[in-house]
This record gives structure tokens, C-alpha cells and sequence, in this order.
């Protein structure tokens, strides 16, 4: 291992971009990986993401005729843009034969882009088996093309590609509102007079350069990950479209960067696969905690709520306990609910929780101070913070189910569940309207409940009903 | 190269190359119906580090390991993939892209560590070797045969036997899934036991045709007989007919298509691929009835035919105007200037055909006796007479029954039932749900079948 290692110095000299021959690689690789970010954004939002896969593939037997017949015609079939100009060649071919086979036959995409794909690659590889028999047995090189070498760049490449991803990088600002609508609702575009179907070629042009120009630094194989990567992993950071395109200009760019610079500093490390790398980390990290669609928040969030959700039940629970156990339809007093504790077992018949469930529930329900514990018993009442809580959470459920009764013909026996699933979610603004709508005599500080059995909560059901 | 000339060498190259396309065409089937042909691809390439691991943990190039390793990683991708998809909400196709190069990124990393140490190429998983296979023999049965040969009859074996066993769940569960589930099919486990089917499948042909030439062979071959058929069992049996031929006419093209140009050989794997491209293309162009040809052909008799019926249709009326005398003890009368044959161009602005169609129609009527020529003009024959008054009468029906039943206004009526009256069978049918109207919309007579 320790033999691929650079040295300290080497380390710095990359890093700090003092080699002008590296300084114009690592900028040049990522201005493509910039301007690959922010086209995939595009290609994503269409749900093309692996179109660029069957297009790379499709540029090899490109890159290998124009070299076998150049040589063949004296010519310097190893230069740079004489080699791109087969790829893009055999690549738009091949973008040509996937359209044409997903319009024209009943095959699916998936198979359309397979078959191009499969077969444009056997076509290149069968050749370079040609090429490789040649007595000149210059063909050393074209194999660059599959894996990506950014250390067999020259600075001349490295501008070349440098610029052709900052013109796609322009391209797709000065076209962001169309392209937009194109990727979101192409109907709509083309309702509002919008050439779509040039756009939509446009759109192929750049995807093409950027993959073409690509080649080179990432290699067929892997260039879709250019496209890809960088706009998945920034979609988990939000939800709006120019972020969007930001984010996945940076990833794309910085993980470019990064994955050609260590491919500077070792030089047999294949700058493709270490560009893929990287940004497949930031993929990984992006996925587990992005703030718009990541793993993890998304996962807080639900905890969250189901928690929320557990907690206004166990409150409930212990108010209606109480509230069967006094007189009156006046909301309860501190003193009243006190008065009247839950027994744990009680409790534990209410709802379908577990015993550890509960138990966990009502530690933190005691740790926040909406519950209290009897001394020296398993009995539970609510404190005066969570009365209060409970009140409101009480009303806001027997306010819809009298709505459910009187405006949606629910029969009272079914309006409990339906409630029981709204009432964690009633806003202020609904709950005003409700208030309106019901009406004078259902506006009792607290509205007693609306069907027979509410008093003795859902474990009355359970245990047999109770009629009124 | 003739077949007289054909060695053992080419003998179990061709086996080779014939079992491993057979092997992949016939998984390649369910991944076509399932729409999941980039999971091959995605597959196929993702087994990278799965070979690499197995390589740094065991120090040998060992079949063994390496195997198990690949194919592990090959159903981690299937398993990645989903796992991307559902649980990052990414897109399908996304979350492969991200999934499989990740994979061979790392997978072409490891490599490079170990490369060192052992020929441990890459390229040799991407292209294969299948003209090497020869070279590499075990024992079997007292008869030597090439390890690959032997490899991949055994894969062969067991898709086909898993294929034989679950051929109803398969294929249940590829066309319709909810219909799987409630018929209590485990629609899950049928995907994964089909990727681990593929993974292994994958990486028993690495050495015969390489990574992505294993993509072109459970692809190719499977949608080329989509095309052919509407039956899974005939469409199954023609894949595997076509990726044997695949086969051997990848091995000769390999070797005889360069020396047309004066080069040496190519590889058969790459050669396997072009050829079942050029099966694919034909079936593409020729395909009996999802064929390219065939479609625009029955375009073009759709339309020749449309076309013939509207001359016959126009001549009819003109005929009509030429001739007064509806009603059946008046003879008929000649009107006098109001010719009732119609030129060429007349006609080609009637019905505002392309010259070469509208020739190629009155050609054919010709022939078929409905028109006869004179002077440069056309008028109809009995026979064509008889088929003009059906189309009129057809036309003027379809009017009766748009104005009547679908409340459409009489000056409304003419368009659709210029397409309409194409429909002639269904004119007796109109006439009496219509109690047999005497006369269309716009008050003209509706003649008489016959």
C-alpha cells in the first residue's frame, strides 16, 4: 500500500494547484462535473437519468472507427477532437435509435436503452479488437476512454473540456425558465407557444456534449454517474429548482475536483472511479440527512408526530377518566382532575399500546409536567400544564365529531374514530371555523360529548358499551 | 473459413459462447416483460467489487470465491437499488445510475490495489475471453472439456430448472403483480430469486462475452422475440433460438468480416454483440406484425383503399347528377352538359390524393374491373356502380343516424361520415335501426342495396 502513497510535498503541490498542467486539469474536469450537474438536474426531473448511460456506451465504436480510419488515412487519429467527433457521432446515432425504437416498436424504454446500449459497446469493442490487431499497435490510449484517465489529460484537453462545460453551463442559465416548464409540464410549455421539440433536442445536444467531453476525464462506464449523482444527492437538500441546480452544480463540481485531484496525485488510481466515489459518499451523506427528503429528518419528523400523536391520547384518555368521574358539563378543575387518578391498568386497556410503550409515554409525559403520579401508586392525573393541553385536544374532538353528526350525516356510534384521527391535526384556523359553523349550542366552553358512550372512552366499547 | 475447415477449437468456442446466450436470453425474458432490462446492466457491472473482495480476502484468483463474492454483490445491487428508491424516494432509474457506479467505481479501486499483485485486468471483465476458453480445461467423465463449457451448462441447468419450476409464478408475476399478490404469489421473493438468477448468470459468462456483452445478451435476444410473438412460451423458445445463432454467427463474423478489409480476426464477444443487434434490426424492419414494414404497409393499403372508395364514391354522385330519374317506372335521363365520367385531374382535386397514390389507386381499379378508361376520362362499370352506390348509400346512412341520434345539425353531418361511410358493413344494421329512412339530411335519395 504504502509504495502508492505520495509524499507530503506532492500532497501540497496538488492541493494547492501550483503544477500549472494539474491546476488546468483539476479546474477543467470541474467545470465539466458543474456543468454534467446541472443538465442531469434536468435529465432527473424528466426521469432520463440512464439515457446518458446508453449514450456513453454508444460513443465507442465512434471513437474506435474514426481512429482506425484516420490512421489508416495517415492522419493523427490520436487527437483529441478527432476522436470526440466519433463519439459524438456514433452517440447521437444511438440517441436517434432509442427514440426511434421507443416510438416506433412496442418495445419499453428500459429495453430500448439496453439494446442500444449492449450493442453500440459490442459493435465499439469488436472494433478495437481490429484496432488492436493492427500491425502500427497504436491504439494504446482508446482504452482511456473507458476507465477515464485525467493524468493522461494535457493542459490543451483539459481547456477544451473546460470550456465546453462552461458553454453548457451557460446554455442551460440562459434557457432556465424553459427548460423548467419543459421538465415540469412540456403540455403547458407547448400551449404557451414554446418550441418544445427544439428545446427537448437542445436538451440532447448539451446531455451529448457533456457526455462526449466527459469521456475523457471519467470514462464511458461510469460518465452517467456525472449526470446522475450530483442531482440525486442534491434533491435531498430541497424541493425548489434553482437550489436544486445550485446544489447539484456543486456536487458535481467539487466531487470532480476532489476525484481528479487524488487521481493527479496517484497516478494509477483511475480519475473516473475516484471521482465516482466521492461523489457517491456525498450521495450517501445526502441521503441520511438532507434536509428536504433525507432519511434521517424524514424519520425525526414521524417520530415526532407519532409521538405528539401518542401523547394527546394519553391525555385525553386521563381527562374523559375524569371528566365520567365528576359532575357537571363544566371543564374540569385542576382539583377535579387530580381528584379522580387513573389507574395504570386503566390506562393500559384504553388503547392498543404496549406495556413499555405506555410506560415510556408517561415518564416523558412527567418529565414535561402534563402528568402527575399518585405517590406510593400506579395511578396517573393530569397536572395543570397538560389539563390544559387535554382540554383543548378534548374539544378539538368532540367539535368534529358534532360537526361529522350535523353537516356529514355520520352516525354518532361511527363519528369517534374519524375524529380520533383528525383531532392532533385541527389547526386554529379550523378549529374558528367549526366554532362558526356549529353554532351557539355547541360552544360551551367544553361541548359535552356528542353519542353515548364517549365518556368512558374507547375501552367502553370494548369492554361491552355503555348506554346512556 | 468454410465449415469443412471448422475445428474443435471453434467447436467449443461456439458451445461456449452458444450455452452462456442461451443462459442470459432465457432470464433476459422476465426482465424485458418486468421493464427492468437495466437491471442486467446495473447488475452486470456492480459485481466489480464483489470479485475484487473476494480476490483481497482470499489471495486467489479461485473460481470459487470469486463466484459467491460476485454474486452476492449482484443481488446487494438489485437490493441497493430498491432500497434507494423507496426509502430515498429517488427515481427508479436514478437511484440505479447511483447504485451500480458507485459499485464499479469502488469495485475498479479495489482492483487497482490488487492489480499488483495478480493479472487481475479489468478490461478482461468488461470484453471477455471467449476465444481462450479452450485453453482452460477440467476433467469430465473422462473427456476433457473446457471449464467454461462445463460452467455454464451447469447456470444453464439451473435457470432452466428454476424457470421450468416457477414458470407460472414468473410469469404471472411479471405481467400483472397485484394480480400475483392476490393470488398469493410472493412478488418479492420472485424478484429477488430472478436477480440472484441473473447475478449468477452474469458472472458464469464474465469469461465468455464480458460484463456489458452479457447486457446485449439478456436483452437482444428476448426483445427480438418480443417482436416476433404474443406468447411467453414462444417467445422464450425464439430468444433461445436466437441467441444460439447470435453465437455462431458472432464467432464466423468475428473472424471473416475483418479479413474482408484485410485485417486480423476480432473478438467473438464483441461480434456476438453486433450480430444479435442485426437479428434485433431485422425483426425490427420485418417483424410480422409489430414490424416497422409491415406496419407502413398496412398504412398504405388502409389509405389506397380509403382513397379507391372515394373515387368510386365520386364518380358515383357524379353519375348521379349526370343521370335524373329517381323513381323506379321513369327511365332515366341523361342531364344534359353534366358529364358522368370525370379526367384524372379532376379527380386528383376531388379528392385531394397525392398524384402518385391517386395513379396508383385508379391503376388498380383498373385491373380490378370497378373503372374503365376512355379518352383520358374514367366511368364507372357495373361492378363499380354497384360498389359506388354502397359507399353513397353507406355515407348518406351514417349522415341520417348523426343527425338523428346524435343531434349533430345537417350541414355538420358531411365530415364524419366521409370517414364513416368507409364502415360499409355496417349499413344494413343502420338502415333499420333507422325504419329504413328514404332520404339523408340533406334530402337526398339513399339508394337501394343491390
Amino acid at each position: 500500500m504504502s509504495e502508492y502513497l505520495p509524499s507530503a510535498e506532492a500532497v501540497i503541490r496538488v492541493l494547492t494547484l501550483q503544477d500549472y498542467n494539474t491546476r488546468v486539469v483539476v479546474l477543467g474536469t470541474g467545470l465539466l462535473g458543474l456543468a454534467a450537474g446541472v443538465i442531469g438536474t434536468f435529465m432527473l426531473l424528466r426521469k432520463r437519468a440512464l439515457l446518458g448511460d446508453a449514450l456513453s456506451h454508444a460513443t465507442l465504436p465512434g471513437i474506435a472507427l474514426i481512429f482506425l480510419f484516420v490512421t489508416l488515412a495517415g492522419g493523427a487519429g490520436k487527437s483529441l477532437a478527432v476522436l470526440l467527433s466519433g463519439a459524438v457521432i456514433t452517440g447521437v446515432m444511438g440517441v436517434g435509435t432509442i427514440l426511434f425504437l421507443r416510438h416506433q416498436t412496442r418495445l419499453k424504454e428500459d429495453a430500448a436503452l439496453g439494446i442500444v446500449l449492449s450493442v453500440f459497446f459490442g459493435a465499439g469493442v469488436a472494433v478495437l479488437g481490429v484496432v488492436q490487431g493492427m500491425e502500427s499497435g497504436h491504439a494504446a490510449g482508446l482504452e482511456s476512454f473507458i476507465y477515464g484517465k485525467t493524468a493522461s489529460m494535457i493542459s490543451s484537453d483539459a481547456m477544451l473540456i473546460g470550456a465546453a462545460g462552461l458553454l453548457v453551463a451557460v446554455a442551460c442559465t440562459v434557457l432556465y425558465k424553459e427548460f423548467k416548464l419543459l421538465c415540469f409540464d412540456a403540455g403547458f410549455a407547448a400551449s404557451q407557444g414554446s418550441p418544445v421539440i427544439w428545446l427537448d433536442v437542445l436538451m440532447m445536444a448539451l446531455v451529448v456534449t457533456v457526455t462526449v467531453i466527459g469521456l475523457q476525464a471519467v470514462g464511458l462506464i461510469l460518465v452517467i454517474a456525472l449526470l446522475v449523482i450530483p442531482p440525486a444527492s442534491a434533491r435531498f437538500w430541497t424541493d425548489r429548482m434553482l437550489p436544486l441546480l445550485v446544489a447539484a452544480a456543486l456536487v458535481g463540481g467539487i466531487g470532480a475536483m476532489l476525484g481528479a485531484a487524488a487521481s493527479a496525485l496517484v497516478p494509477r488510481l483511475p480519475s473516473g472511479a475516484m471521482i465516482v466515489v466521492t461523489m457517491t459518499v456525498v450521495f450517501l451523506l445526502s441521503m441520511v440527512f438532507g434536509r428536504a427528503r433525507g432519511v434521517l429528518p424524514r424519520y425525526l419528523e414521524h417520530r415526532g408526530l407519532s409521538r405528539r400523536i401518542l401523547r394527546q391520547n394519553l391525555l385525553r384518555a386521563l381527562y374523559e377518566w375524569a371528566e365520567e368521574r365528576s359532575d357537571g358539563h363544566e371543564p374540569l378543575t385542576p382539583e377535579q382532575a387530580s381528584g379522580k387518578a387513573m389507574p395504570f391498568g386503566d390506562l393500559l386497556a384504553e388503547r392498543s399500546w404496549s406495556i413499555k410503550q405506555l410506560r415510556q409515554m408517561l415518564l416523558r409525559a412527567k418529565g414535561k409536567g402534563l402528568v402527575e403520579q399518585v405517590l406510593g401508586q400506579d395511578d396517573w392525573y393530569l397536572a395543570p400544564h397538560g389539563l390544559e393541553e387535554a382540554r383543548r385536544v378534548v374539544r378539538n374532538h368532540r367539535l368534529w365529531e358534532t360537526f361529522l353528526i350535523h353537516f356529514a350525516d355520520v352516525a354518532p356510534s361511527h363519528v369517534d374514530r374519524d375524529a380520533d384521527a383528525i383531532e392532533h391535526v385541527l389547526e386554529p384556523v379550523m378549529i374558528e371555523r367549526l366554532e362558526r359553523l356549529l353554532g351557539e349550542e355547541h360552544l360551551p366552553p367544553m361541548p359535552g360529548s356528542p353519542h353515548a358512550v364517549a365518556a368512558g372512552g374507547r375501552g367502553a366499547d370494548r369492554r361491552g358499551g355503555v348506554s346512556a | 473459413m468454410t465449415l469443412t475447415s471448422l475445428s474443435i477449437v471453434d467447436f467449443w468456442i461456439i458451445l461456449a459462447a452458444a450455452l452462456c446466450a442461451a443462459a442470459c436470453a432465457l432470464l433476459g425474458n422476465f426482465l424485458v416483460l418486468r421493464k427492468m432490462s437495466m437491471m442486467g446492466d446495473a447488475i452486470s457491472h456492480a459485481v466489480l467489487p464483489g470479485l475484487a473482495v473476494a480476490f483481497l480476502l482470499t489471495g486467489s484468483v479461485a473460481s470459487v470465491p470469486m463466484f459467491i463474492g460476485a454474486a452476492v454483490v449482484g443481488v446487494l445491487t438489485a437490493f441497493f437499488t430498491e432500497w434507494v428508491h423507496s426509502a430515498g424516494k429517488v427515481d427508479e432509474g436514478a437511484s440505479m445510475g447511483v447504485v451500480f457506479t458507485g459499485l464499479f467505481a469502488l469495485g475498479l479501486l479495489l482492483i487497482v490495489q490488487a492489480a499488483d499483485h495478480v493479472d487481475l485486468d479489468p478490461s478482461c471483465v468488461l470484453y471477455g475471453a471467449v476465444e481462450l476458453s479452450p485453453l482452460d480445461t477440467v476433467m469430465l467423465a473422462g473427456y476433457e472439456v473446457p471449464r467454461a463449457v462445463a460452467v455454464l451448462s451447469v447456470v444453464l441447468l439451473i435457470d432452466a430448472l428454476v424457470v421450468l419450476l416457477f414458470y407460472k409464478e414468473l410469469k404471472i408475476s411479471s405481467f400483472d403483480p397485484s394480480l400475483a399478490t392476490t393470488l398469493g404469489i410472493n412478488s418479492r421473493f420472485m424478484h429477488y430469486l430472478l436477480m440472484t438468477l441473473v447475478a449468477v448468470t452474469t458472472v458464469a459468462s464474465f469469461e465468455t462475452v464480458g460484463s456489458i456483452l452479457v447486457v446485449a445478451m439478456l436483452i437482444v435476444p428476448p426483445a427480438t422475440a418480443h417482436l416476433l410473438t404474443d406468447r411467453l412460451g414462444v417467445m422464450i423458445w425464439l430468444s433461445l433460438v436466437l441467441a444460439v445463432a447470435s453465437a455462431v454467427l458472432g464467432h464466423f463474423g468475428a473472424i471473416w468480416i475483418p479479413s474482408l478489409f484485410g485485417f486480423a480476426s476480432t473478438t467473438t464477444a464483441g461480434m456476438m454483440a453486433v450480430a444479435t443487434g442485426l437479428l434485433f434490426g431485422l425483426a425490427v424492419l420485418l417483424a410480422p406484425r409489430y414490424g416497422v414494414l409491415s406496419k407502413v404497409r398496412h398504412r398504405a393499403t388502409l389509405s389506397l383503399r380509403i382513397l379507391r372508395e372515394d373515387v368510386l364514391g365520386i364518380l358515383a354522385r357524379a353519375e348521379e347528377r349526370a343521370l335524373t330519374g329517381h323513381d323506379a317506372d321513369r327511365p332515366l335521363e341523361r342531364v344534359a352538359g353534366v358529364p358522368e365520367t370525370l379526367t384524372t385531374e379532376e379527380l386528383r382535386e376531388a379528392t385531394l390524393a397525392r398524384p402518385l397514390s391517386l395513379r396508383m389507386a385508379l391503376w388498380q381499379m383498373v385491373r380490378r374491373g370497378e373503372i374503365a378508361p376512355s379518352d383520358g376520362r374514367y366511368g364507372l362499370t357495373d361492378r363499380g356502380r354497384s360498389q359506388g352506390r354502397d359507399l353513397i348509400r353507406s355515407h348518406r346512412l351514417w349522415e341520417t343516424y348523426l343527425a338523428r341520434h346524435l343531434n349533430l345539425a345537417g350541414d355538420h353531418v358531411h365530415v364524419p361520415a366521409d370517414r364513416l361511410e368507409h364502415v360499409t358493413d355496417m349499413a344494413e344494421r343502420l338502415d333499420a335501426d333507422l325504419d329504413r329512412p328514404g332520404q339523408d339530411p340533406h334530402d337526398a335519395q339513399i339508394p337501394r342495396p343491390g
